[in-house]
C-alpha cells in the first residue's frame, strides 16, 4: 500500500510518556538517525523532577522534544507538529503546545481507567473518547498490545514485552518521516549484546512499528524533509556537558598540564564529572569530594601545585564555593568554575533551566572580588568556551566562571567537529624550574597584570601565599591602607585587561542601521536568533548582539549599544544582564524576561520586539 | 628516594622567614614551630619540597613563619586544599596546620573525609580548647561547663574526643603530644612524616591569654607523672615513674599499683592493634585514667589516595594524546558532509 508523500521544511516532534518508558532513548535515537540523514536538528530533553515518580502520573512524565529541518535550526521549537503520548498524563502535560491540526499518536492502553485515574482525569473525560481533541489529527493505536504481539516469539515476560513499546513508536515515526532503521538496529544489537533475545524483540518491535505505518491506512501522508545545507566536514551530535568536558580535556592536552576536577555531584552538572572520569589516560584527576567546598578547595590546591584546577556545579553549589573562589582571586591562581545553572533560589527547580545566577557570578562574593565571566551560547559552543576559560585563567592567573545552564547542558545539536590542532596555543604562567637566583617575587606582574606562579618543589623560590591582603610585588601580609586600595584595583584591572584579548563584539543579525537592538547571553541564542531572523525576513530591521563574554564585556560593546534608540535585553531571569547594560552604558534598556524553568519560545521574543517596534 | 646533593642540605636557621612571628608572647605555638623547624632538616627531603597548608586561626599563621612553600587558606578547608595538592604532586611533603576550631568545628567534615581517604598528609592539630583568634569563645574541645565570652553561664556542649573521632573516621595514624615537651614532639613529628598515609597529631597547646593552664596537669613536674602516660610500642603501659600500670579487665582498662602487681599484668602497647587503640582513645573520658601521649595507632597497610588515583592514571596512560583525543571526538557516531 502506498501513501502520498508530502514535502516539509521542518518538523517538531515531542515524545512523551512515563519516565520508565524509555522516552529519552527513543528521542536520542530519532535525533541521531535524523542528523545522520543530513537534517539540521535541535533537541530538548525534559526530565521529570522526581527520580522515579509514581508510574502514570503527571510528575512522572518524561519528554524529549526535537526539531529538524532543511535549513539552520535554531531552537527545539515553540510548538509541536507531532505529539507522541504513551499515556494520559503525557497527553495532559503536553497538549497545550501542540499546533492546531497537529498529529497525536496516542497509545490506547495508556488511557485505560487506571491511567486516567493516575493522571487525575475522570473516566468520563477520557480525551480519546470525547471531542476535546477535535482540532487535531488523532491516531489512536494500541501500541502496548501491538508491541506484545510483535515480540510474542521471544519468550519475554509481560513487563519486558511491554517495555519494547518505545521501539514500536520509534519504528512508526521513522516510517512517518521516511527514515532508515539501520542506525537504531545497530544500536539495539550493541546495547543488548549480552541478551540476544531482548535485542531481537526490540528490533522486532521497531520493524513492527515501521510496518504498521506502511501497511495500515492510519496515516494519510508520509513526510519528507530535505537535507540541510551545511558546511562540509565531520559532524557528530553533542550535548553541552559533553562538549564542556571535551573542551576542558583539549585545553589540558594543549597546555601540557594535568587537569584536576574537584567537584560534588549536582543536577544538571554531574555529567561533566562522569565524562571526565572516563579519561584518566589523558592525565585527568577527577576527585569527587565530600562537599562542594572541598571540591573547589582541592581544585585550588591542585592549581597551586601547577595543574589546571576546575570545579563544576550548579547555583546552590556555587553559593557554597563562594569563599573559596574569593581565595583563588586573592591568591591570583588560575581556577575555572563551571555553573550549569538551574531554576533557583535554594533547591529551586533542579531539572529546569534558568539564567538567574549572573549576578551571583558577577558580584556574589565578599569584598571587591571580580572574576572573568563567560557564557557559551549553544550546546556545541561549550567546547570552545570551556577551552577559552582555561586559556584565559592560565594566561591571566584569574578565576573564570562559565555560565551554562540545564538547557545547554542536556540539549544536543550536530557539531562540526573541531579537532585539537585547530585550537589556539595555551601558555601557562607556572614556573617549575628556578633560574638559579633567589629572587622570586610572587606578586611581580606581567604586562597583562598576571603573575608568575612558582609551584611547590621549585628550588630557591619558596614563598608563602594566603587569603590575607598582601603587599604588591612581595606578597607579604600587608594591612597598609594605600596598598589594599592598590591591590583591589590591580585585581580589577587584571580582569578588565582580559578584554584586550577577546574578540570584538559582532552583530548576529542586522547592523547599526537597524531600528532596534536586542541583546542576549548564554542559552537564549537560538530563540533570539530565530525570532530576529523571522522578523527581518518579514521586513523589520532588528539587530542582534549575543554576548559570550560578560566580564569583561567586549571593548566595542558600548559604542555599538549607544547607536541605538531602542535596546532590549532578553534573558531567563527577572532582569540581570539588563542592570549591567544600564550600569555600564547608561542605556534605558527594556527587558524581555521569562522565569518558568523553560527556554524562550520564539514567538514570545517576536511579540515583545514587535510591541516595541510598533510603539515607535 | 631523594638523593640530597650538598646544596639541598639545610638547617633549622634556613627555615626562618623575613616575617616577624606575631603570636602572643608565651604562646605554645612557638614551641611547636621550633620543634617542626628542628626536625625538617633531618628528614632527607630538600627544603623546597615541603609545603605547609593552614586554615584560619592563630595556629594557621604558621606557614608565614616557615621558609618552605606555604599557603594560608580559608577556615576549615586546609585539608581539602592539601588533598588536591597531594593528589597531583605526590612527591611533595604536605603538612596541614590546623586548630581545634579549624579542624573539628568548621572543617570537621573535611577532616573525617580526609582521614578515610588516607592521602599522605601530616596533620598537626594545635588543640588549645579555645578560640584564640576571635578572642576567647569556647571551642568543640572546650570542657563541659566552660565559662567563656560566648558561654557566660557555662558551655552546655559536650566536647569532642578528637582522637576517638579520628579513629572512628578510619585514621591510619593517630598520636598525641604536647607543646612543652620538645623532644617528644620531635619524635612524634618524625613518625608522622615517616607514616605513609594521613598522620593525625593532636598537640596540646597552651593559650596563655584565653585559656591559660588548660594542660598544666600534663606539664607540671609532679602532676604530669600521674596524669600522663607515655606510650612505647610493645612495652607495658606504666606511669608515675613505673609505680603504676594499666591492666585490661576484659576490655576495661584499670589502674594497678605495681608495688602489689606484676608488670606482666599490664596491657602491652601495640600501635598496630586497632582495638587497643580504641581503648586508649577512651582514656580521655575517664578521669581515673592517665592521658596517653605518643603514637596510639599506626597502620601502614592501607593504600593512600594519591597512589590509588595515580596508579589508575598510569595504567590508562595514553602516549599520543592529541591523536587519541581527535579519535575520541569521532567515537560517538559521526558523519561526513561533503
Amino acid at each position: 500500500m502506498s501513501n502520498s508523500k508530502k514535502q516539509l521544511r521542518d518538523v517538531v516532534i515531542k515524545f512523551a510518556g512515563d519516565s520508565g518508558d524509555g522516552i529519552q532513548l527513543t528521542g536520542n535515537q530519532f535525533a541521531e538517525t535524523t542528523a545522520l540523514f543530513g537534517n539540521d536538528i535541535a533537541t530538548f530533553p525534559d526530565f521529570p523532577a522526581e527520580i522515579r515518580a509514581p508510574i502514570g502520573t503527571v510528575p512522572g512524565v518524561s519528554g524529549f522534544q526535537l526539531h529538524f529541518g532543511d535549513a539552520h535550526i535554531f531552537t527545539p521549537g515553540d510548538a509541536y507538529d507531532v505529539l507522541v503520548a504513551l499515556n494520559a498524563a503525557a497527553l495532559k502535560t503536553n497538549i497545550k503546545f501542540l499546533k492546531p491540526n497537529g498529529i497525536i499518536i496516542a497509545n490506547v492502553s495508556g488511557f485505560d481507567n487506571k491511567n486516567l485515574r493516575l493522571a487525575n482525569i475522570e473516566e468520563a473525560d477520557n480525551p480519546l473518547e470525547n471531542d476535546s481533541l477535535n482540532d487535531f489529527q488523532v491516531h489512536k493505536i494500541d501500541i502496548t498490545k501491538l508491541t506484545k504481539l510483535a515480540v510474542a516469539d521471544y519468550n519475554l515476560g509481560n513487563k519486558e514485552s511491554e517495555r519494547c513499546k518505545n521501539m514500536f513508536v520509534l519504528g512508526l515515526v521513522y516510517w512517518l518521516y521516511h527514515r532508515s532503521l539501520d542506525k537504531t538496529t545497530q544500536f539495539i544489537e550493541q546495547h543488548f549484546r549480552k541478551d540476544p533475545s531482548v535485542a531481537s524483540a526490540n528490533i522486532a518491535a521497531l520493524k513492527a512499528g515501521y510496518n504498521f505505518g506502511e501497511t495500515t491506512e492510519t496515516f494519510t501522508y508520509q513526510y519528507e524533509i530535505d537535507k540541510a545545507e551545511t558546511q562540509p566536514g565531520f559532524y557528530r551530535s553533542i550535548n553541552g556537558n559533553q562538549a564542556m568536558a571535551m573542551g576542558f580535556l583539549a585545553a589540558s592536552i594543549n597546555a601540557e598540564l594535568p587537569l584536576f576536577l574537584g567537584t560534588y555531584p549536582i543536577t544538571p552538572a554531574s555529567d561533566i564529572l562522569h565524562e571526565l572520569s572516563k579519561h584518566k589516560g589523558y592525565g585527568v584527576f577527577s576527585f569527587q569530594a565530600e562537599d562542594e567546598i572541598a571540591g573547589v578547595c582541592a581544585a585550588i590546591g591542585a592549581a597551586y601545585g601547577g595543574s589546571i584546577g576546575i570545579t563544576t556545579s550548579s547555583g546552590p553549589g556555587i553559593a557554597l564555593k563562594t569563599e573559596a573562589i574569593g581565595l583563588a582571586t586573592m591568591l591570583e591562581l588560575p581556577l575555572v568554575i563551571c555553573n550549569i545553572q538551574r531554576g533557583g533560589p535554594s533547591t529551586g527547580l533542579p531539572t529546569k533551566t534558568e539564567q538567574a545566577d549572573l549576578m551571583q557570578a558577577l558580584y556574589g562574593r565578599n569584598g571587591e572580588c571580580p572574576l572573568v565571566v563567560i557564557a557559551p551560547s549553544t550546546h556545541s559552543d561549550c567546547y570552545e568556551m570551556a577551552y577559552n576559560a582555561i586559556k584565559i585563567s592560565l594566561e591571566h592567573t584569574v578565576p573564570v566562571m562559565i555560565l551554562s545552564d540545564g538547557f545547554i547542558a542536556n540539549g544536543a545539536e550536530p557539531w562540526n567537529i573541531k579537532t585539537i590542532e585547530h585550537l589556539p596555543a595555551i601558555k601557562s604562567n607556572f614556573i617549575a624550574k628556578s633560574d638559579g637566583l633567589n629572587n622570586y617575587q610572587p606578586y611581580l606582574r606581567n604586562p597583562n597584570l598576571s603573575r608568575n606562579i612558582a609551584v611547590p618543589g621549585t628550588k630557591n623560590f619558596e614563598h608563602r601565599i594566603g587569603g590575607l591582603e598582601k603587599e604588591n610585588i612581595t606578597g607579604n601580609i600587608s594591612y597598609e591602607p594605600e596598598n589594599h586600595e592598590l591591590m583591589v584595583k590591580l585585581r580589577a584591572e587584571k580582569v578588565e585587561r582580559v578584554a584586550e584579548v577577546l574578540p570584538l563584539q559582532k552583530f548576529e543579525h542586522g547592523s547599526e542601521e537597524s531600528d532596534l537592538l536586542i541583546i542576549g547571553w548564554g542559552s537564549t541564542f537560538g530563540s533570539i536568533s530565530a525570532a530576529v531572523n523571522e522578523l527581518n525576513s518579514e521586513g523589520y530591521a532588528v539587530a542582534q548582539i549575543h554576548l559570550k563574554y560578560i566580564n569583561p564585556l567586549p571593548l566595542n560593546l558600548g559604542d555599538l549599544v549607544k547607536t541605538f534608540n531602542k535596546v532590549m535585553v532578553a534573558e531567563l531571569n527577572n532582569g540581570q544582564l539588563i542592570r549591567l547594560i544600564r550600569d555600564k552604558y547608561l542605556k534605558d534598556a527594556i527587558g524581555i524576561n521569562k522565569i518558568q524553568g523553560q527556554p524562550f519560545m520564539v514567538k514570545e521574543i517576536k511579540e515583545a520586539i514587535l510591541k516595541q517596534l510598533n510603539h515607535a | 628516594m631523594h638523593n640530597l646533593d650538598s646544596i639541598d642540605i639545610f638547617t633549622s636557621k634556613d627555615l626562618e622567614t623575613n616575617q616577624e612571628v606575631r603570636w602572643c608572647p608565651g604562646c605554645g605555638d612557638y614551641a611547636i614551630l621550633n620543634s617542626v623547624k628542628k626536625i625538617l632538616p633531618d628528614l632527607g627531603q630538600p627544603k623546597h619540597e615541603f609545603v605547609f597548608v593552614s586554615g584560619i586561626g592563630c595556629s594557621s599563621r604558621f606557614p608565614y613563619y616557615m621558609n618552605t612553600y606555604g599557603m594560608h587558606s580559608i577556615h576549615g578547608r586546609a585539608t581539602a586544599v592539601a588533598t588536591g595538592l597531594k593528589i597531583t604532586r605526590p612527591e611533595l611533603s604536605v603538612w596541614v596546620i590546623t586548630g581545634d576550631g579549624d579542624a573539628l568545628s568548621i572543617g570537621g567534615n573535611h577532616l573525617i573525609h580526609t582521614l578515610r581517604r588516607n592521602p599522605d598528609l601530616n596533620i598537626l592539630l594545635f588543640n588549645n580548647q579555645i578560640y584564640g583568634l576571635t578572642k576567647g569563645q569556647y571551642s568543640p574541645t572546650s570542657e563541659f561547663g566552660k565559662i567563656t565570652k560566648s558561654t557566660p553561664f557555662g558551655s552546655v556542649d559536650l566536647p569532642f574526643n578528637p582522637l576517638a573521632l579520628c579513629l572512628g573516621a578510619n585514621a591510619t595514624f593517630i598520636a598525641r603530644t604536647i607543646d612543652k615537651d620538645a623532644k617528644h614532639q620531635q619524635e612524634v613529628y618524625k613518625r608522622a612524616y615517616a607514616h605513609k598515609g594521613t598522620s593525625m597529631v593532636e598537640i596540646y597547646q597552651n593559650c596563655n591569654v584565653f585559656n591559660d593552664h588548660a594542660f598544666d596537669v600534663f606539664t607540671d613536674k609532679d602532676l604530669k607523672l600521674i596524669n600522663g602516660i607515655y606510650l612505647e610500642h610493645e612495652k607495658p603501659l606504666t606511669f608515675d615513674s613505673g609505680k603504676k600500670g594499666i591492666k585490661l579487665n576484659g576490655l576495661e582498662p584499670v589502674v594497678i599499683n605495681l608495688e602489689q602487681h606484676s608488670i606482666d599484668e599490664c596491657m602491652v602497647h601495640d600501635e598496630k592493634d586497632k582495638t587497643k587503640a580504641f581503648i586508649l582513645t577512651q582514656f580521655f573520658d575517664n578521669n581515673l585514667l592517665p592521658r596517653p601521649f605518643g603514637i596510639i595507632y599506626c597502620d601502614n597497610t592501607k593504600p593512600t589516595l594519591e597512589d590509588g588515583i595515580n596508579e589508575q592514571i598510569a595504567s590508562a596512560k595514553i602516549e599520543d594524546k592529541k591523536l587519541a583525543f581527535n579519535a575520541l571526538l569521532m567515537t560517538k557516531s559521526f558523519w561526513e558532509v561533503k
